[in-house]
């Protein structure tokens, strides 16, 4: 029962969110030992059940009663098979695990010293969506990491409010992000793609919704992708992008979103300078599509009920249309 | 001792006697004052089986939610509120007062030969403070402001600023108030099995049951303090000012997490070792076999709750902290899965060794093992600091604690309801759907917990409302979902059974199972005074030594050990088990319940933050107290 759905699982699915499909040294080590260990479990399991089988198999021999008097029959055979599948073998196995687990695979996952990777990035959570900068430019994105693929990277993540946890799980195993104090961890790629990843501590009502990718780019893109990232945003080009601009500076958008090269900077929410070139909106909760971004900035609280952006439904609709317009240009 | 047949008229005489002198007032006045651990047992049995029913359908309706992508059968809001009440109630007003509360009470001054707790009126006063907890902590839910941050309520989360409403200050205030009632309990288990054990009953001859519920509450002593340290700092940060959990002024979000799970492992094993001590009473009078091992097993459920000390940071593997401290701890949970493995070894042995009879409640104890096991083999990976790492927080830990807790814990309670029912009733209950409703709740749990490993491993972290279609989650959600309504049709038949069967079965008798421990000796259900002749032990089988059973009828007979010239019981040494002297035990009393009442009107004026008002209801408290130690009997 349980082998088969597992091994399905570690070959079908893939490129998702699943531990399983490791596309990482460290995650590779992670999925390595888990099935070891399932291997091994697998067996312990299988003595108990043999056990109970053997007891129930005895049971049909009616007619022999208990001995509830004096003498205990076999207590000497019982006990050797306590002390040795209750002391001997488990103190074996588990020094073993401990060791392979705790000495060797935590030095692959373990985190990475500054200065020991050619690249940091910052990761900040918020509720409900992750805020990644990348110093030493002035690039801000939002629910998005693009990294370099086959190189080796360290992520610092705080928060901005709760705990939140960042976790890849086809890149690394999580850390969480902690009020006061900042975490680091690796993240690598195998290979170029895309890995999904999600907020893995309970941080209020949108922990549902609170995903994020990770791009592992050919470095010539990554550069590529940053370079345009870390400029200001263009001036706007036509007239109903214009009015966009204008209705996004003087209106509440501005209240709580940054776009760099205008007078909008407030760090509330995310960055929206190249908002245009992210796959979606809500931190992975829809596409970022015009017409859904047109919705969203109408109902955001539709979608996401509870997120921390109004749902500004009292717009005119020709203002929601001029800053779809303006916005949709930020790339 | 069968009392319906007194063997001589002085012997019937003194019966008699007894009968009068431990009589309990009729109706509802009787049951408010009663200080009897039977009636107490009972009032904690019925609580805690209305408060199952609760959990059951917060679960039944999260289950609900996710049977597809993107529903929104309940808001999130709602669902959060659900999720943290369903953790809260089925550990803190399920799981713990049902095994203590109900089993324990009932069921331990029967097994160590005693008429009654040593302390009957703190007892009565932990139902009652019980009670006002659950009370309590409902009326958040009644009024939409249930405690809404998880069971674990970490800060900043559960800060003012993160949750301004009352829901946090709703979990704080339950907690610390439902502590008290366990921490009654606790102390109180604790001197009864130490002291009022039946002469003869030295600690090598005490039932496993008594063991377990002796680390149990020792467990409960040591770990509900930093808890309630916990929630008042959490209670003070958020309505006096101070800044305990914040990093800004000085303080320190981990602090939180470090107190809670101080408290948090440890209440994993107050959860099952009581389980256990119920698996080691059933497996001897199924198998109608001595357990193998005892003495190994007797060590290893004490130090199992022990070493449960230890651990409690591999709940945080993932916060960053040092990798020394990790490695410490991860060092720390390889070393309790001993103690573990030894009892699987023994009980299984046992089965093997005896003649194992496969009616319910020993089935349920073989279902228990095996869902113990498969939790365990999980909980083994979790030393594996990377693997904890990377699992963690997902659905995979849900798989793993509810093996555990559904598994370990609540399977022996199904077990252990159906193997005291007679004793406690009077009437046996029948047999073929209890193997039915085992096997539907066996069936239904594994449908409803073994998926979440996979889905888990899928990425599915926990304590979503909703998730995405598109990530390969949804089948195994409709499964568990499946396996969740079959299990509620497991529980539907196993209650609808002991009701039919206590209307319908046919009488019971003292020893329907033969089984092992003092409960046996006594007539079902028993008298208020328990046992007419304190008897005699020599071995920790008492029920099975036929020698010692026809001595006590005949110091029946000649009135040795009957205590019946006054409301009385035996107080022993600790170890050894020899007699010290009699003690006078509390008649019924009215302060228990009025001291409850008291204390819960503080907790309300909490709440609403008149402190000057607590404080004075605090003080009637006091007065209260003043008014119980007045009535103190003089000790013979």
């Amino acid at each position: 029962m349980a082998l088969v759905p597992l091994s399905l699982l570690a070959a079908g699915c893939g490129k998702k969110q699943n531990a399983l499909a490791p596309a990482s040294h460290q995650s590779q080590d992670i999925a390595t030992l888990f099935w070891w260990m399932t291997g091994v479990a697998a067996v312990g399991l299988g003595v108990v059940v043999a056990l109970l089988l053997l007891a129930w198999i005895r049971s049909g021999r009616r007619g022999a009663g208990g001995d509830t008097q004096g003498a205990k029959p076999g207590e000497r055979v019982g006990w050797y098979v306590v002390l040795t599948g209750g002391v001997l073998v488990p103190i074996l196995l588990i020094s073993a695990l401990f060791v392979i687990g705790d000495v060797f695979v935590i030095r692959t996952t373990e985190a990475p010293a500054a200065g020991s990777t050619k690249r940091t990035i910052l990761v900040i959570g918020h509720q409900w969506w992750w805020e990644v900068r990348y110093p030493g430019t002035s690039a801000v994105t939002a629910n998005e990491i693009h990294i370099p693929a086959r190189t080796p990277v360290r992520l610092e993540v705080r928060t901005a409010d709760v705990i939140h946890s960042f976790w890849v799980p086809e890149l690394n195993r999580k850390i969480d992000t902690l009020p006061g104090s900042t975490n680091e961890i690796e993240l690598y790629a195998d290979a170029v793609g895309r890995y999904r990843g999600d907020c893995a501590e309970f941080c209020g009502l949108q922990h549902a919704h609170m995903g994020i990718w990770v791009y592992a780019d050919p470095p010539a893109k990554f550069a590529k992708w940053l370079a345009r990232q870390s400029r200001p945003a263009a001036p706007p080009t036509g007239a109903q992008a214009s009015a966009g601009r204008a209705a996004f500076l003087s209106g509440a958008c501005a209240n709580c979103h940054q776009i760099r090269g205008t007078s909008a900077s407030s760090g509330v929410g995310p960055d929206l300078t190249h908002v245009a070139d992210r796959e979606t909106l809500g931190a992975l909760t829809i596409p970022n599509t015009p017409s859904y971004l047109h919705d969203w900035i109408r109902n955001s609280q539709r979608f996401k009920p509870g997120n921390q952006m109004p749902s500004f439904n009292g717009l005119p609709e020709r203002e929601i249309r001029d800053l779809v317009a303006y916005l949709e240009e930020r790339k | 001792m069968a009392i319906a047949t007194p063997p001589t008229p002085a012997a019937e005489a003194r019966v008699e006697r007894l009968e009068v002198m431990w009589q309990s007032r009729p109706g509802v006045l009787g049951w408010l004052m009663t200080t009897d651990h039977k009636r107490i047992g009972l009032l904690y049995f019925w609580t805690t089986l209305v408060l199952f029913g609760a959990g059951g359908i917060e679960a039944m309706l999260m289950r609900t939610q996710l049977i597809k992508p993107n529903n929104d059968l309940v808001s999130p809001e709602t669902y959060d509120q659900l999720f943290t009440l369903h953790g809260l109630t089925m550990i803190f007003f399920f799981i713990i007062p049902m095994t203590t509360g109900a089993f324990g009470n009932y069921l331990i001054p029967l097994m160590i030969g005693a008429r009654d707790m040593a302390f009957p009126r703190m007892n009565a006063l932990s139902y009652w403070i019980f009670l006002a907890s659950a009370i309590f902590l409902y009326t958040s839910l009644a009024l939409g402001m249930a405690p809404n941050a998880g069971w674990f309520d970490y800060v900043p989360l559960a800060n003012k600023t993160f949750t301004p409403g009352h829901n946090i200050d709703f979990y704080a205030l339950a907690v610390i108030f439902n502590s008290i009632a366990s921490t009654l309990t606790a102390g109180q288990f604790i001197v009864t099995i130490l002291k009022s054990r039946a002469p003869g009953m030295s600690f090598n001859r005490m039932p496993l049951f008594c063991f377990a519920f002796l680390a149990a509450s020792f467990g409960l002593l040591f770990a509900l303090p930093p808890l309630s340290a916990d929630n008042i700092f959490l209670f003070l940060d958020r309505n006096v000012g101070t800044h305990f959990f914040d990093p800004s002024h000085g303080g320190a979000a981990l602090l939180w997490q470090h107190l809670f799970w101080i408290f948090g492992h440890p209440e994993v094993y107050i959860l099952i070792v009581p389980a256990f001590g119920i698996a080691t009473s059933i497996i001897p009078a199924f198998t109608q076999r001595k357990l193998v091992a005892f003495p190994l097993v007797a060590i290893a459920e004490l130090l199992v709750v022990f070493i449960g000390f230890g651990v409690w940071a591999h709940h945080m593997f993932a916060t960053g902290m040092s990798t020394t401290a990790l490695i410490f701890f991860a060092g720390a949970t390889s070393m309790v899965v001993i103690p573990s493995t030894i009892q699987v070894f023994a009980w299984c042995m046992s089965f093997v060794l005896g003649v194992a009879r496969f009616k319910t409640p020993l089935l349920f104890i073989a279902g228990f093992i095996f869902m113990f096991v498969t939790g365990g083999l999980t909980g083994i990976m979790f030393v594996a600091i990377p693997f904890d790492q990377q699992v963690t927080d997902t659905y995979f830990i849900i798989a793993h604690f509810h093996y555990i807790i559904f598994g370990a814990a609540v399977f022996p309670i199904f077990g252990g309801m159906y193997y005291w029912f007679p004793k406690v009733t009077g009437k046996l209950y029948f047999e073929r759907p209890g193997q039915i409703s085992f096997w539907l709740i066996f069936a239904g749990t594994n449908l409803l917990f073994f998926p979440m490993h996979l889905v888990g491993l899928l990425g599915m972290p926990r304590r979503v409302y909703t998730y995405p279609g598109n990530l390969g989650w949804t089948t195994y959600n409709v499964i568990e979902t499946i396996g969740g309504y079959l299990t509620l049709v497991g529980i539907l038949v196993l209650f609808g059974n002991l009701v039919w069967s206590y209307l319908r079965a046919p009488a019971a008798g003292p020893d329907p199972w033969h089984g092992p421990t003092l409960e046996w000796v006594t007539s079902s259900p028993p008298p208020e005074y328990d046992f007419a002749v304190i008897p005699k032990v020599s071995s920790a089988y008492p029920n099975w030594d036929v020698e010692d059973r026809e001595e006590d009828r005949r110091k029946l007979a000649s009135g040795v050990l009957l205590l019946d010239q006054g409301h009385e019981q035996v107080e022993v040494t600790p170890v050894d088990g020899w007699l010290s002297r009699t003690v006078e035990m509390p008649h019924e009393s009215p302060w228990p319940v009025l001291l409850a009442l008291c204390l819960s009107l503080v907790f309300v004026m909490l709440l609403l933050q008149h402190f000057a008002i607590a404080g004075l209801m605090g003080i009637l408290s006091l007065l209260t107290l003043l008014g119980w130690h007045s009535k103190e009997p003089q000790e013979a």
